[in-house]
């Protein structure tokens, strides 16, 4: 709970107001109550006071003022986050980017396009569409989640496979840093001189400062597209059909796998044109030259066949390809037809073990009385199990947040990680010590303290908690599982 | 202000459905918050509060079914500030029905806060009086008639004495329609026969302020339907749907309405119900949901509004039967929101008007975005209406077409003024008078 006394939170209103204005300040415990979750309901917490800068010199002022009177601040874009990430500390402010929500400019020539950090993901997109271009990285909220929410949590998305995540396409940042400091961090060409400190600041998850303008690559669209939908009617068929894809050398942009459940909640929600009695389906994508596509998408077809596919067909048009993508990207949101609630995990794995961990997966939610729904991005075996539950059900967000723990631990036990895409947050903070040992902490710790050293900004996240009811207290050294597995060694 | 304490995290258990006023709200409980309404939402994307989004009014609303709030001044903003436009559910992959849940909340509010006596009239009269009552609105129809034939209107404009009415008055002086003679006043003949071989036999929804307002599109719609084979019926005793009652909260009246519609159009005995305004084709096509909690009306209701199609839904089925006149200009299309997202209507107006020769449709930009007339709201809401108003516009603007095509009154009249404040000379027609025009010169 909000915790300022009266008259001081009155004040504090008056004077926020004189930096951005009366319209820019909430402070109404309605208002407030709207802000205490992002995508992920299963953590609440209330702030003081919401405020929207129109510029970053609103930003600065702001977080001059937090430090004065030694309140906690965090950004929050739209809100989209699946780990709690943009959550306030109890109290505090939220600063909104979202009216901060502009394309500043676009070099066409050096492909490079300068944005403010409430621009929506996919608006980006249809900015520089007209001319040839697109950004790149697509989360599946991006119709509605921001840039500046993506370099927090340095989001992937489908075409991660081929493209990489947010960081490969950032270029440089305008960034008002936890002191109110405003500073420039790379620049708006390729390579930059000195530190890759945007590529510091990128994944950083708010704590070490909030981005005011961002300059990012944009692509040229490619020149063909192809989009294939396999259907299985067991899911190691699909996981097989995935390794044999890559095995074979074949690079698509996008490789994602969506099991039954997940099906028949998207088929309700947009009739998409998954059968809704596969096991499970590949959506397989391929772009680039149209010269030798059609050859690549024979060779996957074939790894599809071989590996039981009952059914495997292209999109025959652009509306077709969309469809499909669609009830790809709604998945999550598709939950809500079969539960009031979910949580979604982010853990990656090698491929390899899909098969496996997938099997693990099921048999541990089974065993908590729980479903849980899979839709993920397969090529690079990051997985999203999505545990639903009904949080009106005595008990039950206790068990969803066990379960989550234990595939957290299966994914470390295998070579991967907690978190592909989404973040740490609050929700995989205490699964830190999964992956990174004490040391590893600590280092991390350290770079935080020298961009964050009063720990205002976005408190509480990415490190692991004493409050954890997952794995407490201070982290002994424990080697990771690529360190025993030969596949990295430490200095 | 009031401002009620927060009461923190949900309660354990939910034993009781959620309700407010008796509606039920469980369809709350279908929000998994993922938040990929946020950027379809007009206000969200003017103003950027979440409390003003689809996602956050939901959450309000749960709040309030839950009694983690009270109805504060604050809340009731930020509801009413509502378009109930219907453009979340289109992109709501977990299927919130939220056109219900709005409505349900504004049940709610007239509930806890009818307003001074000033209000409860002002309501009165229009859900009661006009809206209740066919031969008051046409008795009012006359009186605005005169107000404006004899000139009165055009000095209080220049005046700018309508600027001194108090409250929302002076929007709602700025939106007056002006009203056609009485020639397209007088209502449709109860019959207007099939032309060519018979395919159906439909009945009209003429409509209260439309079969007034716009008589001309009915006159219209008759006769498209006709050339296409229909015959159709304009029941005489036929009133409001209830549509703008139950928008606006006033459940009680809506609930009447709904059933003196169903009682009026089932005695036609016509195949088809066919409605030419947006508003009232997603209403009646909800009465099976509305009178879901009469069992004697339910499964009545149910039938009914499987009957219930709009105009374009309707000619679409069949291509259009010919000869159609070329109709050389350039349009672009408006998606009304009830038709777009509360009848999932998107591709057969479209279709209908690439069949007319010599018509180039261009693409308008968010063209499935709300005009900010929205019903009443340009009149309860004249600022956010505005600047949703001026948006439209400026995306009209950039296509060049020579005309607008939509499909609903209210946006007629809400884009003709936005086009007239820019000085623009460009017309707003119904889709139904594009295919008269193409029917009557060839």
């Amino acid at each position: 709970m909000a915790t300022l006394a009266v008259d001081r939170k009155s004040a504090l209103r008056r004077e926020l107001e004189s930096i951005v204005g009366r319209d820019g300040v909430l402070s109404d415990p309605d208002e407030l109550l709207v802000y205490e979750s992002d995508g992920l309901t299963l953590f609440r917490a209330l702030a003081d006071f919401v405020v929207f800068p129109t510029c970053a010199e609103h930003v600065a002022a702001v977080v001059r003022l937090a430090n004065r009177e030694a309140l906690p601040f965090v950004a929050r874009g739209a809100g989209t986050g699946l780990s709690g990430g943009c959550l306030p500390a109890e109290g505090g402010l939220v600063i909104s980017m979202m009216r901060m929500n502009r394309v500043l400019e676009v070099d066409y020539d050096n492909q490079v396009a300068v944005v403010e950090p409430g621009l929506v993901n996919l608006h980006l997109s249809w900015a520089v569409g007209p001319r040839g271009f697109y950004y790149a990285p697509d989360p599946s909220s991006q119709q509605a989640c921001t840039i500046g929410g993506n370099i927090a949590n340095n989001s992937g998305g489908p075409h991660t496979l081929k493209y990489g995540v947010t960081v490969n396409h950032v270029l440089g940042l305008e960034v008002v840093l936890p002191d109110g400091e405003l500073v420039w961090l790379g620049g708006k060409t390729r390579d930059a001189l000195g530190y890759d400190l945007a590529g510091v600041f990128v994944g950083s998850e708010g704590t070490f400062g909030i981005a005011t303008k961002i300059a990012v690559r944009i692509l040229k669209k490619p020149q063909a597209v192809k989009t294939v939908l396999a259907v299985f009617d067991q899911i190691d068929q699909a996981s097989a059909a995935v390794s044999a894809i890559i095995a074979r050398g074949l690079v698509p942009a996008a490789v994602e796998m969506i099991d039954q459940l997940t099906i028949q909640a998207v088929e309700d929600a947009f009739g998409c044109g998954y059968p809704r009695d596969a096991a499970a389906a590949l959506l397989i994508e391929l772009d680039g030259l149209r010269a030798g596509m059609e050859a690549q998408a024979e060779r996957i077809v074939a790894a599809c066949r071989e590996s039981g596919a009952r059914e495997v067909r292209t999109a025959a048009d652009e509306a077709e390809r969309q469809l499909l993508w669609k009830g790809r990207k709604s998945a999550f949101g598709a939950y809500g037809r079969v539960s009031p609630a979910y949580m979604v995990m982010d853990g990656v794995i090698p491929r390899t073990k899909l098969p496996y961990v997938l099997g693990r997966v099921n048999e541990i939610v089974a065993a908590h009385g729980l479903r849980v729904g899979n839709v993920f991005h397969a090529g690079d075996g990051n997985l999203h199990p999505n545990i639903l539950y009904d949080p009106r059900k005595p008990g039950e967000e206790a068990r969803v947040v066990a379960a989550g723990a234990e595939i957290m631990k299966v994914c470390a036990e295998v070579g991967g990680s907690i978190s592909g895409e989404h973040g740490i947050g609050l929700e995989k903070s205490d699964f830190m010590p999964f992956i990174f040992s004490a040391a590893d902490l600590a280092f991390m710790q350290s770079l935080k303290a020298a961009f964050n050293p009063t720990g205002l900004c976005n408190p509480g996240k990415v490190f692991p908690t004493k409050k954890s009811c997952v794995e407490a207290g201070p982290v002994a050294y424990r080697p990771h599982a690529i360190e025993e597995r030969g596949l990295a060694q430490r200095f | 202000m009031t401002m009620a304490p927060v009461i923190p995290g949900p309660p354990a258990t939910s034993p009781a459905p959620l309700a407010l006023h008796g509606l039920s709200v469980e369809g709350v409980n279908q929000c998994v918050h993922c938040g990929l309404c946020l950027a379809s939402c007009p206000t969200f994307s003017e103003l950027g509060t979440e409390m003003d989004s689809p996602r956050g009014r939901i959450f309000l609303i749960k709040s309030l079914a839950e009694g983690r709030i009270g109805l504060t001044d604050s809340t009731v903003a930020h509801l009413d500030l509502c378009l109930d436009c219907r453009a979340c559910e289109t992109v709501c992959p977990a299927g919130v029905p939220y056109g219900r849940l709005i409505e349900a909340a504004r049940a709610e509010i007239e509930r806890q806060r009818p307003g001074g006596a000033v209000r409860r009239a002002f309501r009165w009269l229009n859900f009661g009086l006009l809206l209740g009552r066919p031969r008051a609105l046409r008795a009012a129809a006359v009186g605005l008639r005169l107000y404006q034939a004899s000139g009165l209107q055009a000095l209080v404009r220049r005046s700018g004495i309508a600027r001194l009415l108090p409250g929302t008055l002076p929007a709602w002086e700025a939106l007056l329609p002006s009203l056609p003679p009485a020639a397209d006043r007088a209502p449709l003949p109860p019959l207007t026969p099939a032309l060519g071989p018979r395919r159906s036999r439909v009945a009209l929804l003429t409509g209260c302020v439309q079969s007034i307002v716009f008589g001309a599109h009915n006159q219209a719609t008759a006769r498209v339907l006709a050339r296409n084979g229909c015959d159709v019926l304009a029941p005489a005793g036929q009133g409001c749907c209830g549509a703008l009652n139950a928008h606006g909260g006033d459940h009680a009246r809506a609930i009447e309405m709904a059933k003196r519609t169903i009682e009026t159009f089932e005695a036609t005995g016509a195949d088809a119900v066919i409605v030419n305004t947006s508003g009232c084709g997603a209403h009646m096509k909800g009465y099976g949901a509305l009178l879901a909690g009469e069992p004697a009306w339910a499964e009545r209701a149910s039938r009914f509004a499987g009957t219930v199609q709009d105009v374009a839904e309707f000619l679409a089925r069949e291509p259009l039967r010919g000869p159609l006149a070329p109709v050389p200009m350039t349009v672009t299309y408006h998606d009304p929101c009830h038709v777009v997202h509360g009848q999932k209507i998107r591709r057969q107006p479209r279709h209908l008007l690439a069949q007319v020769p010599g018509l180039r449709v261009v693409d308008l930009p968010e063209s499935d975005w709300c005009c900010g007339s929205a019903g009443i709201y340009n009149l309860t809401q004249p600022e956010m209406a505005g600047r949703l108003l001026r948006r439209k516009v400026r995306n009209i603007e950039a296509t060049r077409a020579e005309a607008v095509v939509t499909a609903n009154p209210g946006c007629i009249l809400q884009i003709e003024a936005g086009l007239r404040a820019r000085s623009l000379r460009v017309p707003v027609l119904h889709l139904v008078e594009v295919l008269d025009r193409a029917y009557r010169h060839a």
